[in-house]
Order: structure tokens, then C-alpha cells, then sequence
């Protein structure tokens, strides 16, 4: 057979050739076939997360507790962009391709945050991001953000979640974050995520107030309802969420939005 | 020349990869924290390992020698590939907490070891049988190490509590080292202690005698000064 002159120059490029062709056509045929599959399971990750932080969605089940899926709890939400600055809607995007994670790395469209308005440690922040709704005719019901923050290792990403007042967390949840298994690792704790619900946000002078604390207020006291319950161990992770979260709802992040809401009390679309 | 029992049963314990010729230890580490992403590991190496033994042995009496290895990777890569876009699109929770551990599994060397050393020199049917071997005997590691790490790490196997958590109400503190990387380099260091306890032909000869302390008292080489 070739044994003789498999070794000359032209089997060489002949069998690499032919090698890269075979390879080549397998790997891109697979990935054009799978590829509508895969961009579907992001998006599912993606509601799935969303209808978690808003605690629409039990943490190990695909089904909600009323057996409606997970496209059907989302179906209620209405997606819509937001001029972060302004607090305007923004109606020239396509809600459905557009990452405001992506943007915020692209100089034209984010800006630059100096030092000291920059809590969370993000650098640059997307002038439009999107918010999911879940309204009735008489006004909000639920408002899901996406927030992201750095921790100790790398930046956490989630969603927060407020209800209906817009004053007060219905929960927070991370999809992705570099924190150490078991210290700060613990953000996923299914009771540590409860423990957000029910906190409020924002002081007399609308300012978001959110501490996270070693040793909680009296019960009873006006402090305490800003309060939850720090991580042991986690010292940077905890530092991290609560200035996250008090960055995004802050007139860094969501406030202008915010307060546009609630002096009108009106939702679009 | 090898008999296929000898092939397929021999890596497991005898001639195992993480154990005796310590290789693919990477992965051993950092999937191990839990059980069902060590199980989708332990799928996708054989899976990898096998088709790339059986493929690599299939054009071995073609590939020019001073291509060989870059041939290998090839294969190797693309398969990985394949198990990659696959896992995506049918376990897309698994795949994103192996997030690149399924991509690094073209460096791990049990696989290129075993295309390099045995499927070049033998048959298909043979090679195949060699790789899903050496897979298994990887396999039987990471199971092992992931028994010991789930269970004391987090209080869980396959994600259901078997031993009740301080966190969930129950009496258990998890031993946080058990999450983190290095445990598994002390679970394993057990197993290997185990199995040359168990074979003892696996034992290593030293490779030199230490000294005795005061040998060389007198000055360099011994000689009286």
C-alpha cells in the first residue's frame, strides 16, 4: 500500500489536507445543526433566571408550583429598553438581540464611570439597558433587572428583582459569578436568597439603603427592614452585592427610571 | 500481544491512569465537587477517548510520522468539539458548570497518551477497546473522589441531601475544604495509597537512597580532609 512513501511531501499535504476537510465539515455541520437548539437553551437559562429572581420559579424545578412552564410564566412579562440616564423607554431596540453587558464594552454606546460613582466596580455601564415587567391594568406587579457587581474573584451577575411599589426586593439571584464554593459561593443558597425578599430599598430621601449586616437591627426597628444578613466568611462578597444592588438602583444604575415610575405611575406598553 | 480482556479490564486497577501513571489529574480536580457533572465528565472522556483511539488507529498506516502528532490533535479537538456543541444544546445546565473543562479535555493526557502510545501501533477494533479502558479506569477515579467531595462538601449526592446541613437546619457543617481543588489531590492521594496497598507490584522503586545523615561530615565526596 502508501507504507512506502507515506512519509513524502506530497502524502504530508495530501493526508493534512484531507484531515483538515474531514474535521472541518463534521464540526461546522454539527454546530449550524445544533445551533437554533443551543440558542433556545439560552434563552430558557435566561427566563428561567429571570422568573427565579422574581420568585415566580421554585430554584430546582423547570415548572412553576401550579404546573404552568416556564415560557408561559414569562409570556407575561413585557420586555422594554431603558435610557439609563434619562429613565426613558427606548423604543429603536430590538429587546430580543440586545445585551447590555455586551454594550457596555463598546465605547460609543456607555460610558465611563469615575471612581467614586463606581460602587460596584463594573468601570464602564451600557446607556441602555432592559428591564422585564410584569403588569396589570392597575399598575406593576413585578420589576426584574439585570445587575451585575464585583466580588472577590470576578464580577457577579444576576437579576434583581422589586415588587409592585417599587420600594421593596422581591429577590436576587445570580446567574453567573467566580465566588469560593462554600464561603462566598453561598450567594446561591436557596435561604440566603429568601432572607432578600421583603427588604426595602430606599430611605426617606430616596436614596437606596441597603446594608448587609453581621449583627441585624432590633426587629422591630426602622433600620432592620434595610437590612439582610451577611455572608460569614464572605467579607468581599458581601461587600460586593450590597453595592451592587445599592448601584443599580441608585441614579447610577436604575434610579432615574425608578423615580420616573413613581412620580407618574403610569407603565408603557 | 494483549488479549482484548487484557485491554478493556487492565487500566481500570492494574495499570490505571490517574492512579499509576498519574495523568489527567486537571479535570480530576475541578469536576469532582459534584456528582452529576462527574458523570457527564466521565461520559464525554470515553466517548472522546474511544473514538479517538479507534480513528487515530484507523489512519495510522497513512499518517506521515512528522505529522503525526498534530494529526492526533486534530481528531482529538474535534471530537471534543463535537461533545461540546452536543452538551449544549441537550444539557445546557451541566455543560455550563463544566464551562471549560469539556473544552480542556483535548489536553488531557490520557487521551493523547493513549492515541500516541497504543492506537498507533495496533488495530481498530483493539485501540478502541484500549481507550474505553483507560476511560473507565479514569471514570472510576473521578466517581470515587466525586463520593467523597459531594457528600462531605455539601451535604449531597446527585443534588439530593443526604446529610442534613447546618444551612438547611440539620446537624452537619460541610467541610469547606472539600470544595475547593485541593482536597481532590489528598482523595486521590488515598486511593493511590489504597490501590498499592491492595497491589503491591505498583509500588515504585526509590530512585536513589537518601543518605545517611553524616556521610559526608568530612567535606564534598567523603574524602578526610
Amino acid at each position: 500500500m502508501a507504507n512506502i512513501n507515506k512519509d513524502s511531501l506530497a502524502n504530508t499535504f495530501l493526508i493534512a489536507v484531507f484531515l483538515c476537510l474531514v474535521c472541518s465539515i463534521v464540526v461546522s455541520s454539527l454546530a449550524v445543526t445544533l445551533k437554533p437548539i443551543q440558542q433556545l437553551n439560552r434563552e430558557l437559562d435566561q427566563k428561567k433566571n429571570i422568573l427565579r429572581a422574581a420568585g415566580m420559579l421554585p430554584a430546582d424545578q423547570n415548572v412553576a408550583a401550579d404546573g404552568r412552564s416556564i415560557e408561559e410564566l414569562f409570556a407575561e412579562f413585557t420586555v422594554r429598553a431603558v435610557d439609563l440616564q434619562t429613565g426613558e423607554y427606548v423604543d429603536d431596540i430590538d429587546v430580543a438581540s440586545y445585551d447590555p453587558i455586551r454594550a457596555a464594552s463598546d465605547t460609543s454606546n456607555s460610558v465611563a464611570l469615575s471612581s467614586d460613582e463606581d460602587i460596584a466596580t463594573l468601570r464602564r455601564r451600557a446607556n441602555i439597558s432592559l428591564v422585564y415587567l410584569k403588569a396589570t391594568p392597575t399598575g406593576i406587579e413585578k420589576l426584574v433587572m439585570p445587575v451585575r457587581g464585583y466580588g472577590l474573584w470576578g464580577t457577579l451577575y444576576g437579576y434583581l428583582a422589586l415588587d409592585g411599589d417599587l420600594n421593596t426586593i422581591a429577590g436576587l439571584g445570580f446567574y453567573q459569578h467566580k465566588e469560593t464554593p462554600g464561603l462566598g459561593g453561598e450567594v446561591d443558597n436557596s435561604k440566603w436568597k429568601a432572607s432578600w425578599q421583603g427588604v426595602r430599598l430606599f430611605n426617606d430621601m430616596g436614596q437606596p439603603q441597603v446594608k448587609l449586616v453581621k449583627q441585624r437591627s432590633a426587629s422591630n426597628s426602622d433600620a432592620a427592614s434595610y437590612e439582610v444578613d451577611a455572608l460569614s466568611g464572605a467579607t468581599f462578597t458581601t461587600r460586593g452585592v450590597e453595592n451592587m444592588v445599592n448601584y443599580w438602583t441608585g441614579d447610577g444604575g436604575f434610579g432615574a427610571y425608578l423615580k420616573r415610575l413613581k412620580s407618574n405611575g403610569l407603565v408603557q406598553g | 500481544m494483549a488479549t482484548q480482556k487484557e485491554v478493556l479490564i487492565d487500566p481500570i486497577f492494574n495499570n490505571n491512569p490517574i492512579a499509576l501513571q498519574v495523568l489527567g489529574i486537571c479535570s480530576a480536580l475541578a469536576v469532582t465537587i459534584n456528582m452529576a457533572t462527574t458523570l457527564v465528565m466521565c461520559l464525554a472522556v470515553i466517548f472522546v477517548c474511544t473514538m479517538s483511539n479507534l480513528a487515530v488507529s484507523l489512519v495510522r498506516n497513512r499518517v506521515p510520522t512528522n505529522i503525526r502528532i498534530i494529526v492526533q490533535m486534530t481528531i482529538i479537538s474535534s471530537l471534543v468539539i463535537v461533545v461540546d456543541q452536543v452538551l449544549q444544546a441537550v444539557a445546557y445546565d451541566i455543560s455550563k458548570s463544566l464551562s471549560v473543562f469539556v473544552g480542556l479535555i483535548i489536553t488531557n493526557c490520557i487521551v493523547m497518551g493513549r492515541a500516541e502510545a497504543f492506537a498507533m501501533q495496533n488495530g481498530p477494533w483493539l485501540s478502541a477497546l484500549d481507550g474505553f479502558g483507560n476511560a473507565l479506569g479514569y471514570s472510576v477515579i473521578l466517581i470515587g473522589v466525586a463520593l467523597v467531595r459531594e457528600p462531605l462538601g455539601s451535604g449531597t449526592l446527585l443534588g439530593y441531601e443526604i446529610i442534613p446541613t447546618v444551612a438547611n437546619g440539620g446537624w452537619y457543617l460541610p467541610n469547606g475544604l472539600l470544595l475547593l481543588a485541593p482536597s481532590a489531590f489528598f482523595i486521590i492521594g488515598l486511593f493511590i495509597w489504597a490501590i498499592r496497598a491492595w497491589k503491591v507490584d505498583q509500588i515504585e522503586e526509590p530512585e536513589y537512597e537518601i543518605a545517611p545523615n553524616g556521610q559526608y561530615a568530612n567535606g564534598r565526596h567523603g574524602e578526610a580532609v
